[in-house]
Formats: structure tokens, C-alpha cells, sequence
């Protein structure tokens, strides 16, 4: 069977649908953080499994070496943690100032209060 | 020269320092000048690349010396230029009228960190144009997105946060679905070059993965531009941003996204022929239609008038969608003219708005009552790009409605063309709602304080109301150029 040869597939749409369910079915905005992270982390997982080669090694020049897995998903991915990094600060910072704001980080009670605003 | 040489890489990294400068500066007025000098500088070198273009056909940057398929190009053609021209020249523009709108909307502390989101927010804009990478897009589009997040929230009311907030949750979700796209595309093909991408994908475009990777790039892209069922973050946006904020961001940042759609869905996976063969096309002109006359609806009913043109914005994005689905030259340049045609509305639409906000505190309509009488020049300027909205003749309204309408017609879907004039009668209700209330209504309390709003904020609005009107008298100049565009991005979808 291929399944073992594609767990690492598998574990990417797990974790891509739990992400995505926390951050659509999630009231308490840090938990919609957190969602987003783990959605983010779900592609990380992607990009780095299909640079991987069975038996590769690590790409370092000189030494002889034949098999090594594709560096570049790699270098992308560090980008990408960078800004998913810097997206998860900018939330939670967002959310200290709602708080403060509102006395609350859950949606709906956040809703109920910008209702009586317009 | 060498300048000229390195203006590709300089259009970017230039607002890129100009951000650190501004917060080292930290006095609003210094601040301010750096900002607002940086966008001039960057509509003069994208007007540079625009000529060079034009005078001698595209060509490639290769950042760091480093070969096109495992370096980053830089690639300067006709489509890429004009999206420059009109992101920096609506940068400059409302850079000028910043520095009055900020100084009353944002408290003396925070002010210098709003100019230096504005550099990084043009910096990230820019860097989408120029591109010629696709993961490198993702990265400017990254950029400009986080830094929009943050312009957002620094409005003065206290809904700009969960509005910041809920555009950061869909604005990531949107950026991430992009990156899973370009990554099954990468998996098939081994590259990430928009030109090298383009030519690799036919060959696995059979592929359940690579149909997937483009499945993902439209929804993650969609999400950017808010095409119409993905356009929940953008009315609270732009309705509580900073008012320069709005009227930048209209202008550019949607445009901008359209752009990415372009490059990527057209450019790179048109040459596949999967556009036309999974009734792709048919499915963008529904979700198009739809948003036109679905958003120009909700648009009459709101008592927030920047919340009116928001729901305008995601009509106006519809009309550009429209033109790209019918996958033929002069629906792509008719959707790229408009482009620049409703970046210089709505940007001239949101700063007179702008200016009735730094005087009465309010956009609500029953507020704006006989505000016509009381700020003359910048409510003529409303009516001006008001009726560009509608679409009346010799507004650029009515130049890209004309050439949107000819293409439709061109293609024999009359039924189409008539949803499209019934959005106009829509845009009628919804612009000359507000008009009335202005120009005809008597006074409110409210109204009777105000004054003309200061000439600093005064001329950029009349720059854009003006050129809503001088390109809509000559539009040969615009009309060549997004012809020349959509030459570009059609090359490989063939006709």
C-alpha cells in the first residue's frame, strides 16, 4: 500500500481542515489564531515533504554525494514561517488592543456590542 | 547609466528603507516627508519603466545577477508598468492629502507609524507588479497585507480593530490557499518562474495536482481582490480605516490582487487551455455578474457612505472579472482599463469623503445634509467621480463601461450587456442618493459648522477628480496601453 509512503500527505489535509475548522468555527479569537497557525503549518509540512527523496541527504557541495533532497522548499518555507510569524504577532497583538477596547475577546459578544453602534 | 539600470529593484527596496526611516524619524511632519516623498519618486521611475517599455518592449531584472529560472526575475512589460503607474501614481496622490487627514484622525504619537505602513504597504503593491516569481508574489503580497492589517486598525474607532482583525484571519487564509496552489504547481513542474511555470504546465495540466494547485489559486487570490461571495472583510475595512488609508487602498490594493489573478490564472495557467475547457470562464462571468449587481444592490441601503462605496468597490471589482471571463483581447483590456479607470474614482470618491470626515467627524448620511453649500469645491469633486461611478459620458466611467459592453457584445451575449447597464441604473441610485442629500437637502446642525476643507487636501482630490475626467475625454492614451497589456497576458491563452 502507498499509505505509509503518503503519511505525510495525510497528516498535511489533517492538520490543513483542523486549521481551517478552528478558524471558521472558533468564537474566541485567540483560537482563531491558533487555527490559522496550525493551517499555515499544515503547507509548511507540504512544501518541506515533496523536497524529500528517500535515502536523499542533505545537499552539501563536495563530498560526493548523488542523492540529496531539493533544498529550495526548504528556503521557501523559512520565508514563509518568517511571515506566518509575523502574521501571528500582528493577531494577537490586535487582540490585546481589542480587549482593551472591549473588555472581551469572544465574537459574538464583540458583534452584539458593534450592533448597538452603527 | 546605472540608475537606470537598477530602477526595477530600486521601485521596490527604495519604499522599503523609506519605512525604517519614517519610524527612526518618529516626528509626524519628518515622517510624513519621507513618505510622501518616496511615493513621487516611485510614480517617477514607474513612469521611467513605462516609457522604457513602451519605447523598447518588455524586459527581465534578474535580482542579485542571479539566472531566471533559479533567481528571481523581475519581469517589466506592458501589464506589469501600468499596474506600477497606477499604484504610485494613487500612492502620490493621496500621500499629499495624508498629512492633514492624519494629523486629525490618528493621535500625534502614532502618526509617523502611519506614514511608515504606507511606504511598506506601496513597497509590498509594487513588488506584486513587478514580479516575475511566483512565491516571490506571495512574499510582496505578504508585505503589503500585513501592513494594510495594521493601517487599518489605527482608525479612530474602536470597530477598526475587529475590523483589522477579521481582514487579517481571511487575508491569511487567502495568502495561505495562494501558497498551497504554487506549491502543487511547483511539484509538478520543479520551477517557480511565472514565464518558466507557463511553459512546464501544459504538459502536466491533465494532472488531478496541478488542476488542484489552480483550484487553490483562484480562491486565494479571489480572497485578495474580494471577488463577490469572498468580499466579507472589505466593507468594515475600508469603512473604518484611516480616511487616506481607504482611499489608498481602494485605489490599489484590490487592483493589485486583480493583477496577481492576471499574472498567474491568465499568464501562467492560460496557456493550459483549461481555462476555457472547465467552463472556468463560464463560472467567473457568474460569480462576475453576480457581484455587480449584488454589490451595487447593497450599496443603496447603507447609511455609512464609505461603507456605500466599499459595497461600489466589490461591484466595480465584478466589471473587471467580467472582461477577463470572456477570454478575448478586448475583454481584458476593456477589465485592465478599468483598473486604472475606477483606481482613480473611488480614490477621488474616498478622499472628498475624507474631507467631509476631518470637518463634521461623520459620513453618515443624515449627517451630510446641505454639505454641498458648505464645502462647494470638495463636494463638486464627489459629484465629479460620482458621476464617473454611474458611468456618464466623458468620465472614464463611461470609457471602460463602452469598451466592456463592446467586447460582450463583440462575443453575442447581449444578456450579459444588460446586466451590466442595469449595475449602471443601480450606481445611479446609489450615487445620486448621496448627491441629493449633499447638494439639496437643507442643512443639519451638523452641516452648518463646517468649512471648505484646506487646500492641502483639496488638491489631491481635485487631481483625481480631474483625471476621472481628462481620461475620460481622451482615453487613447490609457485604452493603448491596457491593450497593450492584455496582449501581454493573452499570448498564451491564444484567441
Amino acid at each position: 500500500m502507498e499509505v505509509p509512503g503518503l503519511f505525510n500527505y495525510w497528516m498535511v489535509v489533517v492538520l490543513m481542515m483542523a486549521g481551517l475548522y478552528t478558524v471558521i468555527a472558533r468564537g474566541n479569537l485567540v483560537k482563531k489564531i491558533v487555527g490559522l497557525n496550525v493551517f499555515q503549518i499544515s503547507v509548511f509540512v507540504l512544501y518541506i515533504t515533496m523536497g524529500k527523496i528517500t535515502g536523499g541527504t542533505a545537499p552539501i557541495l563536495g563530498g560526493g554525494l548523488a542523492l540529496y533532497s531539493n533544498p529550495l522548499p526548504h528556503v521557501l518555507i523559512l520565508t514563509a514561517i518568517v511571515v506566518g510569524v509575523a502574521t501571528t504577532a500582528l493577531g494577537l497583538a490586535l487582540i490585546v488592543r481589542i480587549r482593551e477596547a472591549y473588555g472581551t475577546i469572544e465574537e459574538d459578544e464583540i458583534l452584539d456590542m458593534e450592533r448597538g453602534e452603527t | 547609466m546605472t540608475i537606470s539600470e537598477h530602477l526595477p529593484a530600486l521601485v521596490v527596496v527604495l519604499p522599503l528603507m523609506a519605512a525604517p526611516a519614517c519610524v527612526m524619524l518618529r516626528h509626524p511632519f519628518a515622517a510624513w516627508l519621507v513618505a510622501s516623498g518616496t511615493s513621487w519618486l516611485c510614480l517617477l521611475m514607474s513612469a521611467l519603466l513605462l516609457r522604457q517599455v513602451a519605447d523598447h518592449g518588455a524586459f527581465s531584472y534578474q535580482l542579485g545577477n542571479w539566472a531566471a529560472p533559479w533567481g528571481i526575475e523581475y519581469r517589466i512589460d506592458m501589464a506589469s508598468a501600468f499596474i506600477l503607474v497606477i499604484v504610485s501614481a494613487i500612492a502620490a496622490v493621496v500621500s499629499l492629502y495624508a498629512r492633514a487627514s492624519v494629523a486629525h484622525e490618528i493621535e500625534q504619537s502614532r502618526q509617523y507609524l502611519f506614514h511608515a505602513l504606507f511606504v511598506v504597504c506601496l513597497s509590498g503593491l509594487l513588488g506584486i507588479a513587478i514580479t516575475g516569481d511566483a512565491f516571490n508574489l506571495f512574499v510582496f503580497l505578504e508585505i503589503s497585507s500585513l501592513s494594510t492589517y495594521a493601517m487599518v486598525a489605527l482608525g479612530r474607532d474602536r470597530r477598526a480593530l475587529t475590523a483589522a482583525m477579521r481582514y487579517l484571519v481571511l487575508g491569511t487564509v487567502g495568502a495561505t490557499f495562494y501558497v498551497i496552489g504554487v506549491g502543487l504547481a511547483y511539484m509538478m513542474t520543479g520551477t517557480l518562474n511565472m514565464a518558466d511555470l507557463a511553459a512546464r504546465l501544459p504538459a502536466v495540466i491533465h494532472t488531478s495536482t496541478a488542476q488542484a494547485g489552480l483550484a487553490f489559486l483562484v480562491i486565494g487570490i479571489g480572497l485578495k481582490m474580494a471577488a463577490f461571495p469572498l468580499h466579507f472583510w472589505l466593507p468594515d475595512a475600508y469603512a473604518h480605516a484611516p480616511s487616506a488609508a481607504s482611499a489608498f487602498l481602494a485605489g490599489t490594493a484590490t487592483k493589485v490582487a486583480v493583477y496577481a489573478f492576471l499574472r498567474m490564472v491568465v499568464g501562467v495557467f492560460g496557456a493550459t487551455g483549461i481555462l476555457a475547457v472547465a467552463a472556468m470562464a463560464d463560472m467567473l462571468m457568474v460569480v462576475a455578474v453576480l457581484g455587480m449587481v449584488v454589490g451595487s444592490a447593497v450599496a443603496i441601503w447603507q447609511t455609512d457612505i464609505r461603507r456605500a462605496l466599499a459595497y461600489s468597490s466589490v461591484a466595480q471589482i465584478g466589471y473587471v472579472l467580467l472582461g477577463i471571463s470572456l477570454l478575448t483581447e478586448a475583454g481584458l483590456a476593456a477589465g485592465i482599463v478599468h483598473l486604472f479607470n475606477h483606481a482613480v474614482m473611488k480614490s477621488a470618491l474616498f478622499l472628498a469623503l475624507g474631507s467631509v470626515f476631518l470637518r463634521l467627524g461623520s459620513v453618515r448620511i443624515a449627517d451630510l445634509a446641505g454639505i454641498g453649500r458648505r464645502m462647494p469645491l470638495s463636494m463638486a469633486a464627489f459629484l465629479v467621480a460620482g458621476l464617473s461611478m454611474i458611468g456618464v459620458p466623458l468620465t472614464v466611467g463611461f470609457v471602460s463601461k463602452w469598451y466592456l459592453v463592446e467586447a460582450i457584445l463583440h462575443k453575442g451575449l447581449w444578456p450579459v450587456a444588460v446586466l451590466v447597464l442595469l449595475s449602471s441604473l443601480l450606481a445611479v441610485v446609489y450615487v445620486w442618493r448621496v448627491v441629493e442629500v449633499m447638494w439639496f437637502a437643507k442643512p443639519s446642525a451638523l452641516a452648518l459648522t463646517a468649512v471648505e476643507a484646506p487646500l492641502s487636501m483639496l488638491v489631491p482630490t481635485w487631481m483625481l477628480a480631474g483625471a476621472a475626467v481628462w481620461f475620460g475625454v481622451d482615453a487613447t492614451g490609457t485604452m493603448a496601453v491596457a491593450r497593450a497589456a492584455a496582449a501581454v497576458l493573452m499570448t498564451g491563452v491564444g484567441q
